[in-house]
């Protein structure tokens, strides 16, 4: 996925090898690297810690529940890294075209999970869910909540950031604020008056093909695989990969790049940039939302309050790969959801940490890289920062 | 001058509406308060005890209001959060018609918000806290008519000792004063019965259990004990079990709530619970509650609805005491009479308070969850029920 920020280049016809490459193949790759860069660092890790405490815990040899988890904690945190890096998305494009932190981007993903539950709902209750096909269904459920989502961030940047453009740099921060509470009151007073209820469950415990996991074997272990898992990456990978050709590929992604190079000049080159700052909040909500989808099939209930902390850490994904940069939101992520998932999978054999150290100890490696790195895995130095 | 004269038509107008407010409080009013989660994750139980307090006024006040007294009821949301169930009692506490509180759900919200009601004197009793501290602070506002965590956690741990196949358990609780406390007294319970612990852990989580999960499936348990409420849990065991966990899952009276089958579905079924209350349809005095409560509110009663509905009934009885002793209606009157309560004949069983306030003899039951269909829950098998006595009668019975 090449750089939103870098140069405009031609959007002359490639031929189609080239096509391939740079809108296919390229962003695959990108991610592949990402990916198994990742994994390998923290197993590395891993094995390192085992060596170093081979008996953290009586009974407990580190080396074999390394062993053991390892599968598992790679497929875990990539499920959950493809998550934040698409939330992240949002954050970050917003940030390179107005240079502000969209705070109520969570509820935006939480919108997005709560109209996937409705589509899902609905189908289910009028007996459809049966007989549609697997990639139907989900196909169906992620663009409603694509759709609801990016206009509602489209409705949400109108009315609340829009007329503040010009205001000092707090004021739409604090107006993000509020719309993320109202978002929250909003969508719990429209489910308890419509459906009486605060859990919202997919209805996903009626389908054959959710509940029966793939079984994987890898050496002597077993690795259960949750279809939704497989949905959740490649949901994400397909749209990551549209997204790439969209911001570089077509005539309206080089608008948005223009925008955030340059707000005035872009104008008077006669791009309108109302309607670029608009097709980017439409984007970030498009990809929140589909994220919200995905997230809620795979983790089965979904609740108003359920945007908070993936927001939070896809902001600090998006941070963490250097704000403003598209691919640094995807390193950001999957580096965020592998951290989060090795340190769940190990802390606990350490009695006197435990997993509720996880947050404190990726924090920790956010603060280290910032501190080393403070625009980011991928960031360039820029002088204005929130 | 104009504005003087608005100022002045303003107070008239204040002045005005006031008059028959102060009005209504001489008209003797007696006014009872609940604190529930009526939003939010737990609202399910949290209305359901708003409703049978609100049933049990209605049912139960006939004697106060033939002696010329008329009993409101005023409903609080605690949102199952301590802050917000802090800020409600403040609240509360000002209106001196309030002679007594129904609540909390959580013990976590119920610890602080009592608090407030023993520096202004206002009697408390609880119809589901559990939580060890709740009484053993020794404060003389708080009651409550429900079991103990500790003895709650390790009737769990004995029960679970004696299933077969279980040598290994994994403990998780979810960092509140209840979870945690309860989830605490099972590990120790668990130890002393000659199980192996292979992990103690807390977690925030309440969407994706991923994390949670791996080293589970790592070390492999034969049982799974989770000290939360259903909201956390069933989404839990729901992941888990896509995850390929297969051994057994059991918790505390948390888990009781019918919401908890729709969460979990499938994966929730065969799981074990220990409570303090059964369901309504167990107690042979409580069938004509459920039909009045199915009645009025549309819905079953949940657990706990047929708990509040004593709770109400022994504030009200201890109103009527006073009145008839001819005595004044004070806060600390009703302090004392409902600490006073002696063999109170509930639809739930008969309570009589010890001086920390718990009640005397406690139930225990230990439940299986039959079917994934939330309308089937009151059917949950009682696998195993007992009285207990509360430590301090405990105590005195030992020594003597």
């Amino acid at each position: 996925m090449l750089d939103a920020r870098r140069s405009l280049g031609s959007v002359s016809s490639p031929s189609i090898l080239e096509w391939g490459y740079r809108f296919i193949l390229f962003p695959i790759g990108q991610m592949l690297v990402f990916i198994v860069g990742a994994a390998l660092f923290l197993t590395l890790l891993a094995f390192l810690l085992a060596l170093a405490f081979p008996e953290p815990r009586p009974n407990i040899v580190l080396m074999d529940q390394v062993n053991r988890q390892l599968p598992g904690m790679i497929i875990s945190g990539i499920t959950i890294g493809f998550v934040y890096a698409m939330i992240a998305l949002g954050y970050t494009l917003v940030y390179g075209v107005l240079k502000f932190i969209n705070f109520a981007h969570s509820e935006i993903f939480m919108v997005g999970s709560v109209v996937g539950f409705e589509v899902m709902q609905r189908l289910s209750e009028a007996g459809h869910l049966p007989s549609w096909s697997p990639v139907l269904l989900v196909v169906v459920v992620v663009l409603a909540a694509m759709l609801a989502s990016g206009l509602l961030a489209v409705l949400i940047e109108r009315v609340a950031y829009r007329p503040l453009r010009g205001a000092p740099r707090l004021v739409p921060l604090i107006s993000a604020i509020g719309i993320s509470f109202f978002m929250v009151d909003l969508v719990r007073a429209v489910e308890a008056i419509t459906r009486n209820d605060f859990n919202l469950t997919y209805p996903l415990n009626s389908l054959e093909w959710v509940r029966n996991p793939v079984k994987l074997a890898i050496g002597e272990n077993t690795v259960n695989i949750r279809p939704t898992q497989f949905i959740v990456v490649l949901g994400a990978v397909v749209t990551l990969i549209a997204l790439n050709y969209f911001v570089n590929g077509t005539k309206l992604g080089r608008g948005i790049r223009a925008v955030s190079q340059d707000m005035t000049t872009a104008g008077l080159m006669g791009i309108n940039v109302n309607r670029m700052i608009s097709l980017t909040f439409f984007v970030g909500g498009a990809f929140g939302g589909a994220a919200g989808a995905l997230f809620g099939m795979n983790v089965g209930t979904v609740t108003p309050f359920v945007g908070f902390i993936p927001g939070i850490k896809a902001f600090t994904a998006a941070v963490l790969g250097g704000i403003g940069n598209v691919t640094g939101a995807l390193l950001g992520g999957l580096t965020l959801g592998l951290v989060e998932s090795f340190l769940n999978g190990l802390l606990v054999y350490f009695p006197a940490l435990g997993q509720r150290y996880t947050d404190v100890f990726a924090f920790s490696v956010l603060i280290l890289i910032l501190i080393f790195r403070p625009s980011g895995l991928l960031g360039e130095r820029v002088d204005e920062k929130v | 001058m104009q504005f003087k004269r608005l100022a002045f038509l303003f107070v008239v107008a204040v002045l005005a509406l006031s008059v028959p407010l102060v009005g209504a409080q001489d008209a003797k009013v007696i006014k009872i308060a609940s604190q529930s989660p009526l939003s939010g994750p737990q609202s399910v139980l949290g209305t359901s005890i708003r409703n049978a307090v609100e049933l049990a006024i209605e049912q139960l006040s006939g004697p106060l209001v033939e002696m010329g007294y008329s009993v409101e009821f005023v409903p609080f949301d605690d949102q199952a959060t301590p802050d917000v169930g802090v800020a409600n009692a403040n609240l509360l506490v000002n209106d001196a018609a309030i002679m007594a509180v129904i609540g909390h759900l959580n013990s976590g919200v119920a610890i602080p918000s009592s608090e407030v009601y023993n520096d202004n004197g206002l009697a408390m009793v609880s119809p589901a806290n559990t939580n060890v501290a709740i009484t053993d602070r020794g404060l003389p506002v708080v009651n409550r008519i429900c079991g103990r965590d500790d003895t709650q956690g390790a009737a769990g741990a004995a029960f679970a000792a004696t299933l077969e196949g279980v040598e290994t358990v994994y403990v998780l609780h979810d960092t509140t004063a209840y979870g945690q406390g309860v989830a605490d007294f099972f590990q120790k319970a668990a130890a002393e019965q000659g199980l192996t612990v292979l992990g103690f852990e807390g977690t925030t989580e309440t969407a994706n259990f991923e994390g949670v999960i791996q080293p589970i499936l790592a070390l492999d348990p034969d049982l799974i004990y989770f000290g939360g409420i259903y909201s956390q849990t069933g989404i839990f065991i729901n992941q888990a079990r896509a995850a390929g966990y297969e051994g057994l899952y059991m918790g505390p009276d948390g888990f009781d709530a019918s919401e908890f089958a729709e969460l979990a579905g499938e994966a929730g079924v065969n799981t074990y619970y220990t409570s303090v209350a059964a369901p309504p349809t167990f107690y042979p005095a409580a069938a004509q509650f459920i039909e009045d409560y199915t009645a009025k509110f549309g819905e079953p009663p949940q657990p706990f609805a047929a708990q509040s509905y004593d709770s109400t009934g022994i504030v009200l009885a201890a109103i009527q005491r006073i009145l008839e002793s001819g005595e004044a209606l004070t806060r600390e009157a009703v302090v004392a009479a409902v600490r006073a309560t002696e063999n109170y004949e509930g639809i739930t069983g008969t309570y009589t308070f010890d001086d920390n306030g718990d009640p005397e003899l406690a139930t225990y039951v230990i439940l299986q969850i039959v079917s994934s269909d939330p309308a089937e829950w009151n059917e949950n098998v009682v696998l195993d029920q007992f009285l207990a006595p509360s430590p301090l009668v405990a105590a005195a019975e030992a020594e003597g």
